[in-house]
């Protein structure tokens, strides 16, 4: 890394960190999320290891300066290898009362907090809830405070770049991005380049946001900081060799689910209603119809699902992707792929519920429904994502069981992993090994429910084949030929069929194995889906203290990985974190006939490593007492 | 196939499947599905190109009565399940087979937009003005009063006008037929050459739970009164001699019957009837004492699956060869050593 500008002009080294959290806040329109991911990219740039948590409201613009309006992001970057995006922040960002208000109690005595002192008027302060300023008041003394009225800063900084006030105004979160990027030693080019790009068309305001991002820059360089804050700097972390780049989850599936139709050598048609947090994923994927992709967005989410399944009919991979919410509507339709034995992708990128919920936050409790929220003895193959970069592998996964087995698969994965980041090493594409589809193509003996003897799956032949011509439908079909069915037998033998064949995909899986630890123990920790990373953190202190806990964690959720059984009858206990009141638990249970413990979390929040350290300790002194 | 191997003269009975036909004696499906077996050989469709797509209802056992590919699908979600059929393959033929209640109550939403979309499509709506397949209660096309076991005192619904909401839905092509009659051929055969959504609703008796609620315009008897055949370019004439005739008050701008030779009303007086015009269309659909028969509005406009092919084309042409290695590796990417 070149020396930076500031390192040069302060002759005092930079304190040196192992890792840092800095969670920027503000009001919804203060640009808080596109300061973090600039932040993130510097970073990754950087060479640290990191993990990101935009948290933000459901409303677009909430009235300015309410405590519901305000929009966070959070970044952790280290020096070494890292899993989440910290338990708490060592450095909070607050443009404004309402964002100090509601982060204030997140951050460790100690802790740094940067505060906008321009927004702090009477009007704003009173929004947030504030009697008094709380920069007078001494509730502040915990923290070492740099209080600097960014409002003046940036407006200065920007006269003469022919903007009006409330433009110039706009320009404070790149002023404060450039303060933080001297704080912590991080170079402006990308920032500089990329709105160079965003606002080609109007340089004017590219060039007042590259100065405001400057004049923080230099106010860090010159000004005398208060006793107590300086330059710091977190080395590069060891990553292991190779490419990179930082990606989010709905980014890294809407990727693996091109590739993996590049791999089975099919077309996509991807029908889905906007959704939050899917939506991106739609978005994602209509920029790639090069790679023959259709993107079909639906009157509905009954429409979109719908499409997908026509499309499967006529020889693509239909894909449909939603939140809970959609998946509830999209059920009939969904049995109606298991009935007919079409394959389809459907990703679910869970959110807080029941119904509405809390479309922005994140949450676990889709799996029941995944599993098993269909009319009738409906199997489908579930897999979760475990990081964004997950997304990637278990998108090409979810299409290669799909066209293989010719089934339906759900890809769970979560606003967390769909709207985090972490740098992710780049698969080599070549390695992946290709799954082309053969289409059934031979008029001799044809029959449209004639199967693999050893996946089961039905044969796929399409419209547009001379010789084939068949119908198929939701009603129940007798085996082979699949003429409608109403025969007793038939009816028992296709439903235990439909489940064995969902049940035989296991036989691809690698058998279950311990993601940490021993393979036997006090303690076994089960967990799936995102919270991944603060399980394995946590499983790694209890392990450096001695403790003797081993970490399962669950990528395939339906069917089962064999083996899963064992390894839980190995350990004194096992204990399932969830973000949801206990579903997975309640499956193992039902599986395994074993006592697992459930560990729960409802908040819309991803589970702290603090939280779940504590939680198996706790049980783990009490068995002993 | 090549386009040089010779071409197969398909019969009406290649288009037959080996399946029962299972509708109650006497069902008007069974007139529809003749007629439908009839044109297609003519069209020059062959079975393996052509597909049949339901929802659910009495209407909807219709695919497995073609030997042709065929989806009897999940209720009311035909047009969204053909859209995607039609994305994923758009040289297919795809007829949507669907009922008042699939099509207007149940699937009212898909209707509206796979025909605004304007997807290359022929659906066809069998109006029964009942519920046959869950046992005779009133459907969104059941006029006012009508007893039913869910409305034993008369249903209060008013009922909606099929046609009048394919306009509504911005749809390109509108026709009205009745299952017997002897010109549905030639409807179907207008809705397969129109390109986008071609929609016809057919009235058709079910003899079982609302038997003859259209008799008097299907009537051999009493029809040529209350039958006006639209011919596109020719005055809107009817009866059983052809004296009546449609013409346009000016005062109340709406359409009205008049008998020519009465009143001093001259042929001349008689509007003709242009397809393209969507404000005559509309006054079609609902007529006082007459029904509109044949194609009451024709206007080509821009077809959904072709649209999208072509973005799909213009994407390549703009991006180049799709690579997916290039698209890992958009925006920054570091290495690390």
């Amino acid at each position: 890394m070149e020396t930076s500008a500031a390192a040069r002009v302060h002759p005092s080294p930079r304190k040196i960190l192992d890792s840092v959290v800095i969670r920027f806040a503000g009001d919804s329109g203060d640009g808080m999320q596109l300061t973090g991911s600039q932040f993130t990219t510097a970073t990754a740039m950087a060479g640290n290891d990191l993990a990101t948590f935009p948290d933000f409201p459901a409303e677009i613009r909430a009235p300015a300066g309410t405590t519901y309006g305000v929009s966070g992001f959070q970044i952790h970057f280290a020096a070494h290898d890292i899993r989440t995006p910290g338990d708490a922040p060592d450095v909070l960002v607050a443009m404004n009362p309402a964002a100090l208000m509601v982060n204030i109690d997140a951050l460790e005595p100690g802790g740094l907090v940067v505060i906008n002192t321009g927004a702090f008027n009477k009007n704003n302060l009173a929004k947030a809830g504030y009697e008094e300023s709380p920069l007078d008041d001494g509730s502040l003394d915990p923290f070492r405070v740099l209080a600097i009225d960014i409002t003046k800063m940036t407006l200065e900084s920007v006269k003469g770049s022919g903007l009006g006030s409330k433009d110039a105004q706009r320009c404070k979160n790149m002023w404060t991005l450039g303060l933080m990027y001297w704080l912590f030693g991080r170079e402006r080019e990308s920032t500089v380049r990329w709105l160079e790009k965003k606002f080609a068309k109007n340089p004017k305001v590219a060039e007042a946001n590259i100065a405001a991002l400057n004049a923080g820059h230099i106010y860090g360089e010159n000004a005398e900081l208060p006793h107590g804050i300086g330059a710091y700097q977190v080395p590069a972390a060891k990553l292991e060799p190779g490419e990179y780049r930082n990606i989010s989850g709905n980014e890294a599936t809407a990727w693996g689910l091109v590739t993996g139709a590049r791999l089975a050598g099919l077309e996509i048609v991807y029908g889905s209603y906007p959704i939050t947090p899917a939506s991106n994923l739609l978005h994602n994927l209509a920029r790639l119809k090069q790679f023959g992709v259709t993107t079909f967005q639906a009157e509905d989410e009954i429409a979109a699902v719908s499409a997908a399944v026509g499309a499967s009919f006529g020889g693509a991979i239909g894909i449909t992707g939603t939140s809970g919410p959609g998946v509830a509507l999209k059920s009939e339709a969904i049995g109606l792929a298991i009935a007919t034995e079409l394959p389809l992708v459907i990703v679910d990128v869970q959110r807080g519920g029941p119904s509405t919920g809390l479309p922005t936050k994140t949450e676990q409790s889709d799996l029941f429904q995944a599993v098993w929220g269909r009319n009738g003895d409906a199997p489908l193959a579930v897999l979760a994502a475990a990081t964004p970069g997950d997304c990637f592998y278990m998108a090409v996964e979810a299409l290669r069981i799909a066209v293989k087995y010719m089934t339906p698969v759900m890809l769970l994965t979560d606003g967390y992993l769909a709207n985090g980041a972490e740098p992710w090493h780049l698969p080599d594409i070549d390695a992946l090994e290709p799954f082309p589809v053969k289409f059934h193509e031979d008029p001799e003996g044809f029959m449209p429910f004639m199967r693999d003897k050893d996946s089961l799956a039905r044969v796929w032949a399409i419209p547009g084949t001379p010789g084939l011509e068949h119908r198929i439908g939701g009603l129940e079909k007798q085996q082979d030929t699949g003429h409608i069915s109403y025969d007793p037998a038939n009816h028992h033998m296709m439903t235990k069929l439909r489940e064995a064949k969902v049940q035989r995909i296991a036989k691809d899986f690698p058998k279950a194995a311990i993601d940490q630890g021993d393979p036997r123990g006090d303690m076994l920790v089960v967990g799936w889906g995102s919270t991944y990373g603060a399980i394995s953190q946590a499983v790694r202190m209890l392990r450096e203290q001695g403790r003797k806990v081993s970490h399962l964690h669950l990528r395939n959720i339906w069917p089962l990985p064999e083996g899963v059984g064992d390894l839980l009858r190995s350990f004194g206990s096992v204990l399932v974190p969830e973000l949801n009141n206990g579903q997975l638990v309640k499956l193992l249970r039902a599986e395994y006939l074993v006592d697992a413990e459930s560990l729960t979390k409802i908040a819309g929040q991803p589970f702290r490593i603090g939280e779940l350290v504590e939680a198996v300790e706790e049980r783990l002194n009490r068995s002993l007492q | 196939m090549s386009p040089n191997a010779p071409k197969k003269k398909y019969t009406r009975k290649d288009f037959s499947s080996d399946q029962e036909v299972r509708w109650c004696p006497g069902c008007g499906d069974y007139a529809i599905l003749a007629a439908v077996q009839r044109i297609l050989p003519d069209l020059g469709g062959t079975p393996e190109n052509t597909v049949f797509i339901s929802g659910i209802g009495c209407s909807s056992r219709f695919p497995y009565y073609m030997n042709t590919y065929g989806f009897h699908t999940i209720h009311g979600r035909a047009p969204a399940i053909a859209t995607g059929l039609k994305l994923a393959n758009p040289e297919l033929d795809v007829w949507v087979i669907t009922g008042d209640g699939d099509g207007l109550s149940i699937g009212g939403n898909h209707l509206l937009h796979v025909l605004r979309r304007n997807v290359d499509l022929q659906i066809l709506l069998f109006n029964n003005q009942i519920y046959g397949l869950t046992k005779g209660q009133y459907s969104p096309t059941s006029q006012v009063g009508k007893v039913t076991p869910s409305s034993p005192l008369g249903s209060v619904d008013q009922p909606v006008v099929p046609a009048r909401f394919a306009l509504g839905a911005c749809a390109t092509f509108v026709a009205r037929s009745y299952d017997t009659s002897k010109r549905l051929p030639e409807t179907l055969t207008d809705a397969r050459k129109h390109d986008g959504a071609a929609f016809i609703e057919i009235l058709q008796n079910c003899p079982v739970f609302n038997d003859g609620v259209f008799d008097l315009i299907t009537d051999r008897k009493t029809g040529p009164a209350y039958q006006l055949w639209l011919e596109n370019g020719q005055p809107m004439r009817f009866g059983a001699n052809g004296e009546k005739g449609l013409r346009m008050n000016p005062e109340t701008l709406t359409l009205e019957v008049v008998t020519v030779g009465e009143d001093g009303i001259t042929e001349a007086d008689i509007v003709i009837h242009d397809e393209t015009n969507l404000s005559l269309a509309w006054m079609l659909t609902d007529l006082p004492g007459v029904v509109a028969l044949g194609v009451l509005y024709r206007q080509p406009g821009p077809v959904y699956n072709e649209s999208v092919t072509k973005q799909r084309e213009l994407a390549k042409e703009r991006f180049g060869e799709p690579d997916i290695k290039a698209l890992l590796r958009t925006g920054h990417t570091w290495t690390v050593v």
